[in-house]
């Protein structure tokens, strides 16, 4: 008896569990999907209701409309289908008995009034690419607004922007990982003076803001013509990954085996070729926590974008945040063109996710 | 094979390869200045040519190393492969660090001295005031509720057998922007104004006008609207701390448990007893990390707001000083701001560095 009690006690308790973590769940998962069903929605229905209705659901439909007689007076009650009512109160709309909601359309003289009827809808989805194609044209498009208004905006060329972020992120994820594999396998298996002072300082330079480095490297940049250039972004973020990518490199490399390095010098290597031979190739698994950490850090990075790049070049962060600013109650743009710039995240993050957790924990303390 | 080579023919090789190497730098970069016009060809050769050029440097420096007399040849070697990082560390990181702190006592244009005006201004002007609390909001509330929601879903996930799943829909936040992540929650707070019969197409006010609310302009309202926006962050960052801090739960021998249970402790005894002492160093970690993520926050509020509304955050005006209103002096005070309050954080790190004993 006593041990029954206790299985219904633990199920529900198992149930309790379960209901939060769905709860917990449903409130992480929605905001990404409210973005990706609207970027697949006709603009005109953007704007005329919310993403949600894309599920079937109950709502008033418009069946019918017609004119009120010409000698109607809006200022008095007036009597439509037998029901009685005051202009302000036809305008949020009279259900009658059989169901029909009568809604008066605009401003008293208009005379109109609109007749819905409440039906199941969302089965039949009115889904479309054409948002996508908008917003990754460089050319000017036009889109239809709630009341049917045709508007027409300068395209934001998200191609481009795509193109300029991958030819930022590829050479400042690969060519910092170059140099610093270099360093740290110095730091881990080589003598030099000052070896030990300077891998503090790398230690050190691990949570310095980066806020600090941008005033006086843009100050060179602008002496060095680098402002704007994609060689300016690649340094800097060299820089800014540096510390991070030699000391996880360092702690790699250290723990491998000396034996190997060893053998390799009585063989006649020279440090370079163990380097390119022995080194790299046993150290792929931190080389691609870190890439993975490093990529998705530069293609999602912002600020370095915005202060060395500018307006030229822009890179999908950039060209984003810009869209917000000028346009930004045109969803239909924005929804596509955030979710176009989360695709190869979003990709990385689902196709090497133990890579991608291992590297963004090491690198988190990132400044 | 290079020591039989006649000492004339090797030099001469070195230099060509030196003169290569320079032609393929300069030559590159004024290349990829002219290719504006085609933007996949640019990608391209960008990629190719930023990758081929740093290997080449290596090699080259390297065989200029090998040619040193075998005496000094080891740490000549160790610093062609150090000497690159250390440069570009002391360039990037290293003396701006130094030429701020100059610059934060100098006026708008960096050229004259003007004393401690600029931390006058860093610390009584009263939108830094506001920069300075608002950042104490999300200091607070937002390291709080990444923390403590971070737990609760460890464990609870700790308890399901879909575990994997639901821990990685709570990271996926990790991979979006901060930007993407802006345009995701303006959707969510988007207010269509007053009027009537007004369908709401933003996710909040369709919840709230369903449950007889009011519609409201969520970003607009004052001192409240930090607290929008910092749901942004604890949304995304979340996922950071519960993988963490899961790990650290996981780590705990399930004998220690079992006593317990024997000993009669229900699930919440175990919980606060046992569980939170024992991952306490794991969550003084997560908490900190998120405490310097949050002193920094700058991209949600430039996107969602700029700053505006009394949002304002320290990292924002520090772009603001330099960006929009010309004063290099001012920002640098308020990067120097930033980095003395972090300086606790680096003086743990180095500790425990020299605790762990490496490089001797």
């Amino acid at each position: 008896m006593s041990k029954t009690n206790q299985g219904k006690k633990l199920s529900l308790g198992q149930f309790l569990i379960g209901l939060v973590l769905v709860i917990i769940i449903v409130g992480w998962t929605i905001p990404t999907l409210g973005i990706f069903v609207t970027s697949f929605r006709d603009s005109r229905d953007i704007y005329g209701s919310g993403w949600w209705t894309v599920l079937p659901h109950k709502d008033l439909v418009k069946s019918d409309e017609f004119e009120l007689p010409s000698d109607t007076n809006p200022n008095i009650p007036v009597t439509i289908e037998g029901v009685t009512a005051t202009f302000e109160e036809w305008r949020q709309g009279q259900t009658l008995e059989d169901g029909r909601t009568l809604r008066w359309y605009g401003n008293k003289r208009s005379r109109k009034i609109e007749v819905f009827q409440e039906k199941w809808i969302g089965f039949g989805a009115n889904l479309t690419l054409q948002n996508y194609r908008d917003v990754l044209s460089g050319r000017e498009v036009s889109y239809q607004d709630a009341q049917g208004n045709t508007i027409s905006r300068q395209g934001n060329n998200f191609s481009d922007a795509v193109l300029n972020s991958l030819a930022v992120s590829i050479p400042a994820t690969v060519i910092p990982i170059l140099i610093a594999a270099f360093a740290a396998y110095a730091f881990a298996w080589m003598e030099f003076p000052g070896r030990r002072p300077l891998f503090i300082m790398v230690v050190a330079l691990l949570v310095v803001p980066l806020q600090i480095a941008l005033i006086p490297i843009l100050r060179d940049y602008t002496r060095w013509g680098l402002n704007g250039t994609f060689v300016g972004m690649w340094l800097a973020h060299t820089g800014f990954g540096l510390p991070l990518a030699i000391y996880l490199l360092y702690n790699y490399i250290s723990t491998l085996p000396r034996d190997i390095f060893e053998s390799a010098y009585l063989d006649g290597a020279t440090p370079f070729t163990t380097f390119v031979r022995l080194v790299l190739p046993l150290s792929i698994p931190a080389l691609a926590s870190f890439a993975i950490f490093q990529f998705l850090w530069v293609w999602n990075d912002y600020l370095v974008a915005l202060v060395f790049l500018g307006d030229k070049n822009r890179v999908v962060t950039s060209a984003l945040a810009a869209m917000i600013g000028e346009k930004g109650q045109d969803w239909h743009l924005l929804t596509s063109g955030a979710f176009l710039s989360m695709i190869l995240p979003l990709a990385v993050f689902f196709g090497l996710q133990k890579f991608f957790i291992r590297g963004l924990m090491a690198g988190s303390v990132k400044g | 094979m290079d020591q039989y080579q006649k000492p004339a023919v090797r030099i001469l090789t070195l230099a060509a390869l030196l003169i290569l190497t320079a032609v393929v730098l300069a030559g590159g970069f004024v290349l990829l200045q002219n290719m504006q016009d085609s933007k996949i060809l640019m990608t391209l050769f960008a990629v190719i040519w930023g990758l081929f050029s740093v290997a080449l440097l290596y090699y080259v420096l390297n065989s200029i190393a090998q040619t040193m007399p075998r005496k000094i040849r080891s740490v000549t070697v160790a610093i062609v492969f150090a000497g690159p990082a250390i440069l570009i560390l002391f360039w990037a990181l290293v003396l701006p660090t130094l030429r701020s702190l100059r610059l934060s006592f100098m006026d708008a244009t960096g050229s004259k001295f003007v004393g401690l005006d600029n931390y006058a201004f860093a610390f009584t002007d009263p939108i830094m005031l506001e920069s300075f609390r608002n950042n104490l909001l999300w200091m607070f509330f937002g390291t709080l509720s990444c923390v403590v929601l971070g737990i609760i879903i460890a464990v609870l996930a700790d308890k399901s057998k879909r575990e994997r799943l639901i821990k990685s829909l709570i990271f996926m936040p990790m991979a979006i922007s901060f930007v993407g992540a802006g345009v995701i929650w303006k959707f969510i707070y988007a207010y269509k104004g007053e009027g009537v019969n007004i369908a709401d197409i933003g996710l909040l006010n369709a919840i709230v006008t369903a449950l007889g609310g009011q519609a409201q302009a969520w970003l607009l309202i004052p001192f409240w609207n930090n607290f929008f926006l910092i749901a942004i962050m604890v949304w995304l960052q979340t996922g950071y701390s519960m993988v963490i801090l899961s790990s650290a739960i996981k780590a705990i021998p399930e004998a220690i448990n079992e006593a317990a249970r024997v000993d009669g402790a229900n699930a919440f005894r175990i919980f606060f007893n046992i569980t939170i002492p024992t991952i306490m160093p794991t969550i003084i970690t997560v908490t900190t990390t998120v405490l310097i993520f949050s002193l920094k926050i700058f991209d949600i509020v430039r996107v969602m707001t700029g700053g505006n509304y009394g949002t304002n955050v320290i990292a924002n005006e520090f772009y603001l000083r330099q960006f929009t209103y010309g004063n290099s002096g001012q920002a640098s005070a308020i990067a120097i701001v930033l980095l003395v309050v972090i300086v606790p954080v680096l003086a743990y790190n180095l500790r425990e560095f020299r605790g762990r004993k490496t490089l001797k």
